[in-house]
């Protein structure tokens, strides 16, 4: 016991401060809920008391602004297992067989250090998905930056990426979708959202719910240190010029050591001992302790003597608030503790039995022999506060007309060399070529425009199931200047587009998960982005049949008082029955039919080319028809089921005349096009109007007799043709120099 | 025909490697924690890649100490078959049975993307199925894959034959823009002296299935072929 021995035998070197309403405010804690907490304990909180109600009823934790309005989402459907509320949502995606996914946030640690921000970021999600029995198999990432000219984005790229790219690459995982966008909106908080989708057996998921009383706490991984203590409060403020100053509340990770964990987990999951687990995310013990006792009825005592301790001295206060990385809690089978023990101790990692579940619903602390918390777990949760914070809609914006913003000098080709270059459209090669997306083998589309061996570009990144025909179809949406413009209709067009980018492929979208990123919701107007956006995700998901099934909320992206766009992320999940039919959007060969599936384009509203070539944001968002979807969404999966389409591709930002663009680049062919609108040509060629797909066909005619029959618009555009995509009137541009320009823009910013 | 596959804390491409000679020739690998201390008698070794170790030392340096490697050491000086992938090259590296050093790509990132590259010789029992002038368009996905070796060290691998692969363009051309990391003479793996033992830095066991590209397959044919070489 000579570890013991340097440790004092009494609590004499703890310090802790007198609690007292002002040290209540600075945990973040609003007078009224102060009081609250002294009319449940009926006496003022110790120290780790408050620390531990603090962070419970965090906005991060507690998603008190958020509740009220998160209800309003659909979260059902035959093929959903678990939705949100568990630390990841699960679908059946038969065979037996779940897919386990979520998506969530580590904006505020990735801006004050943004290596380690991002790669916990990865390591907690990761864990999210692991924890209840699933091997990942794919990990998405969605990024927000800055203007690409700010001081401060190259070196956040860089970080960010770099992190993502550490962590995940360890791992094994395949990094194989996502987005980054970069926009001035950012400047003073960027976001990393991350996703991971794990696999698992239907009869094999593990919860946090089903503790017992007289059954033992397990704590498994890493030793706790005094990283992180505060992280879920930084979470849920404002910053200010001073933000790097919380540097120390961000955590380390420990790849190698969530491998380990990972797989001893897996391990012993495939035995009968695990009852229920949790992982220690924000708030670490405290929520992990919470929440298993919450979700059980029950209450637990825990010994802190007991946690591996990574420093020495360390207070009931720090060991609780602690969020050192890749550590999990769980309650296990009474009598299968030494089992277990053998399966941790053969990956090298600590195991300990930190204490017991018991009948009292309470949560009970000791150390040192004193005892520094007793609190009823209901009110943890139960009692946290809701508010439903007054919103005030935005503003609806003044319609445009086309007829004021014709193409500039150059016409379609010097528009477009513009557009596939912009921030938002350029190649993203220089990031996702320092993931790895090919490890586990089974990646089917990836991003980029590479060589014939490599993963292909589909609407939807696909990785296929081991040793099933069936794939995944994995995708992250958000349009935040549509958000921005008209919330409402910019939450429906995230979850339309990214059921669009899983039809596009050929697979049926099933379920998704959000990371709903906005401003302060103390201010009207953004708590008014917040309702608007989700009252536009209910809708497309209730009319879609595509529910969500987790979720996480980060709200409070403000610094100096300058909110984000509104940017409500969508991570969607579809299905194929045979990967192998699955459609890319790169042309195959000359001489083929393009075909415009869907109405005309004529929206520039907040479309890109107002933005990006005008210089103008204006407009409204466009209109998202949610039975028109639905329609050419099944349409599309059937024609590719059928093998009667070559190639295909959703029309999104840049409209028309961008994915005809990006279908070239990817092929590396041209096309020559037939089909013009005089009257409005740039509503026409860069208008965003939504539900629409661009296909290529052998047997075009078979292709619009169909789409007749299900009364959709079908228009033949076009075919493809070598090396330079010409426009009616002669106009031309070569698909090597659109691809020269789409490629430099991201390298020439960071170099 | 028995391959045994090295497992350590931190490997993460073991199953892409069983996948692999699974599907080119049938054989079911077998999986060897790295705390055993005896192999057996196996046709073929393999070291696939990963972060054993986390990599926080030297890529491959805490592995090359592991229990295992004292067996490893043992059956590459009796001559048994090794094959070394990404961090399996570098710890055939750091247990010494491969000259030179890998250290971080030039770039300072880590890179994932497919590349060429042309066997140099296919005389020898892991390319005797692959034709004169073979081009492999295989992934490369490492941190620390730029090989370095002084130049007498260089030449003394040239002399002898022992380059395994370079660097090339889609055509076979060795050319600094075909090189992704910054290897000295754009090599991408090399033999040991007796070429029983290959280390290389790209992942064939990656392209050997349909929608993977096939272009791995001739060197897992040539292992899973390897007891009709031996007999």
């Amino acid at each position: 016991m000579t570890a013991n021995a340097q440790r004092p035998p009494s609590p004499d070197h703890i310090r802790e401060p007198e609690v007292t309403p002002e040290l209540g405010a600075e945990h973040g804690l609003k007078a009224q809920e102060y009081k609250h907490i002294i009319r449940i304990l009926n006496r003022a909180p110790t120290y780790t008391e408050l620390g531990i109600f603090s962070v419970m009823w965090s906005e991060h934790c507690s998603y008190k602004s958020s509740r009220l309005h998160l209800k309003k989402l659909p979260t059902d459907a035959p093929w959903v297992i678990q939705g949100p509320g568990e630390n990841a949502g699960v679908i059946d995606i038969g065979d037996g067989q779940a897919a386990i996914f979520k998506m969530e946030s580590h904006n505020h640690p990735s801006f004050i250090e943004p290596y380690q921000g991002a790669a916990t970021g990865v390591g907690g999600i990761m864990r999210d998905v692991f924890t209840m029995g699933a091997r990942p198999i794919a990990n998405l990432n969605a990024l927000r930056f800055g203007a690409m000219n700010h001081p401060k984005t190259p070196h956040l790229v860089g970080g960010v990426v770099a992190g993502i790219a550490g962590y995940g690459n360890c791992m094994g995982v395949p990094t194989v979708g996502g987005e980054t966008n970069f926009d001035p909106g950012y400047n003073g908080n960027i976001l990393v959202n991350a996703m991971t989708v794990g696999l698992a057996d239907t009869d094999r998921i593990f919860y946090a719910r089903g503790a017992e009383p007289d059954q033992p706490v397990v704590y498994v991984g890493s030793k706790t240190g005094r990283d992180g203590i505060h992280g879920a409060t930084m979470a849920s403020a404002e910053f200010d010029d001073n933000a790097e100053q919380q540097r120390p509340t961000v955590q380390a990770g420990d790849p190698f050591t969530e491998k380990l964990l990972l797989e001893a987990c897996l391990e012993l999951m495939q035995e009968d001992a695990i009852i229920s687990i949790q992982d220690m995310g924000a708030a670490g013990l405290t929520s992990s302790s919470v929440e298993i006792a919450a979700k059980g009825g029950i209450g637990v005592e825990i010994d802190l003597d007991k946690v591996p301790q990574r420093e020495t001295l360390m207070t009931p206060y720090e060991l609780m608030l602690s969020e050192s990385q890749e550590r999990m809690l769980m309650i296990l089978k009474p009598g299968r503790e030494d089992f277990a023990r053998r399966i941790f101790e053969k990956w090298d990692l600590d195991f300990s039995v930190i204490g017991r579940t018991t009948v009292a619903r309470r949560l009970v602390i000791h150390m040192y022999g004193q005892c520094w918390c007793d609190i009823p777990v209901m009110p943890l949760v139960d009692d946290s506060p809701v508010y439903d914070r007054p919103h005030e809609p935005t503003p609806a914006a003044t319609a445009i007309n086309n007829a004021d913003y014709p193409l500039p000098e150059g016409g379609i080709p010097a528009v477009l060399k513009t557009l596939v270059a912009c921030p938002d459209l350029c190649s993203k090669r220089w990031i996702w070529e320092q993931y790895d997306s090919l490890v586990m083998g089974e990646t089917y589309f990836s991003p980029g425009i590479t060589g014939p061996q490599a993963p292909r570009t589909g609407d939807s990144a696909l990785v296929r199931i081991a040793g099933y025909d069936k794939g995944l179809a994995l995708t992250s949406d958000c349009t935040p200047r549509y958000c921005q413009a008209d919330p409402a209709s910019g939450g429906k067009q995230a979850v339309a587009e990214s059921y669009r980018n899983i039809c596009a492929v050929g697979a049926r979208p099933l379920a998704f998960t959000n990371n709903l990123n906005f401003g302060n919701p103390e201010k009207p107007l953004i708590m008014g982005q917040f309702v608007g956006c989700l009252e536009g995700m209910a809708e497309a998901g209730r009319a879609l049949e595509y529910p969500v099934v987790s979720g996480n909320v980060s709200l409070y992206n403000e610094t100096n008082g300058q909110a984000i766009p509104p940017t409500p992320v969508i991570g969607g999940v579809g299905v194929i029955d045979h990967a192998d039919k699955a459609m890319d959007i790169a042309f195959k060969a000359a001489d083929e039919c393009l075909l415009l599936v869907g109405p005309k384009g004529a929206h520039l509203g907040s479309s890109l080319y107002l933005r990006d070539v005008i210089g103008k944001t204006a407009g409204g968002a466009p209109h998202v028809d949610l039975a028109l979807e639905a329609k050419h969404g099944a349409f599309m999966r059937m024609l590719i089921d059928r093998g009667l389409v070559t190639a295909c591709h959703d029309l999104s930002d840049g409209g028309l005349a961008v994915a005809l663009a990006e279908m070239a680049m990817a092929g590396r062919m041209g096309a020559k096009i037939t089909i013009d609108d005089h009257d409005d040509p740039a509503g026409f060629w860069f208008g965003e109007d939504q539900g629409r797909y661009l296909v290529c066909a052998q047997q075009p005619d078979i292709v619009t007799a169909l789409a007749a029959e299900s009364g959709i618009d079908v228009w033949q555009i076009g075919h493809t043709a070598p090396d330079t995509l010409t426009f009616p009137g002669g106009a031309q541009i070569a698909v090597q120099e659109l691809i020269e320009a789409h490629e430099k823009t991201l390298p020439d910013s960071l170099a | 025909m028995k391959v045994a596959i090295l497992l350590f804390p931190g490997t993460n491409r073991e199953k892409d490697m069983v996948m692999a000679f699974d599907a080119v020739g049938g054989v079911k690998a077998e999986l060897v924690w790295h705390k055993e201390t005896d192999l057996g008698k196996p046709d073929l070794i393999v070291l696939p890649g990963g972060f054993s170790y986390g990599d926080y030392l030297r890529c491959g340096a805490m592995a090359a100490h592991s229990p295992i490697m004292r067996d490893v050491i043992r059956h590459a000086e009796r001559g048994t078959p090794i094959l070394g992938v990404c961090n399996g090259f570098q710890m055939l590296i750091e247990t010494g049975l491969l000259p030179g050093a890998l250290l971080r790509n030039t770039s300072l990132r880590f890179i994932c993307k497919p590349v060429h590259i042309a066997c140099a010789r296919t005389d020898t029992m892991f390319t005797r199925t692959m034709p004169e002038g073979y081009v492999m368009d295989v992934p490369v996905a490492h941190g620390e894959g730029n090989y370095y070796a002084g130049e007498d060290q260089v030449k003394a691998l040239e002399d002898d034959g022992l380059v395994a692969f370079r660097y090339c363009t889609p055509d076979g051309k060795i050319t600094p823009e075909a090189n992704p990391n910054g290897s000295v003479a754009n090599i991408a793996g090399i033999y040991n002296k007796r070429r029983t033992i290959l280390g290389m830095m790209p992942h064939p066991e990656n392209v050997t299935r349909a929608h993977q590209g096939l272009e791995g397959a001739p060197l897992f044919e040539a292992l899973c072929d390897l007891q009709k070489v031996a007999a």
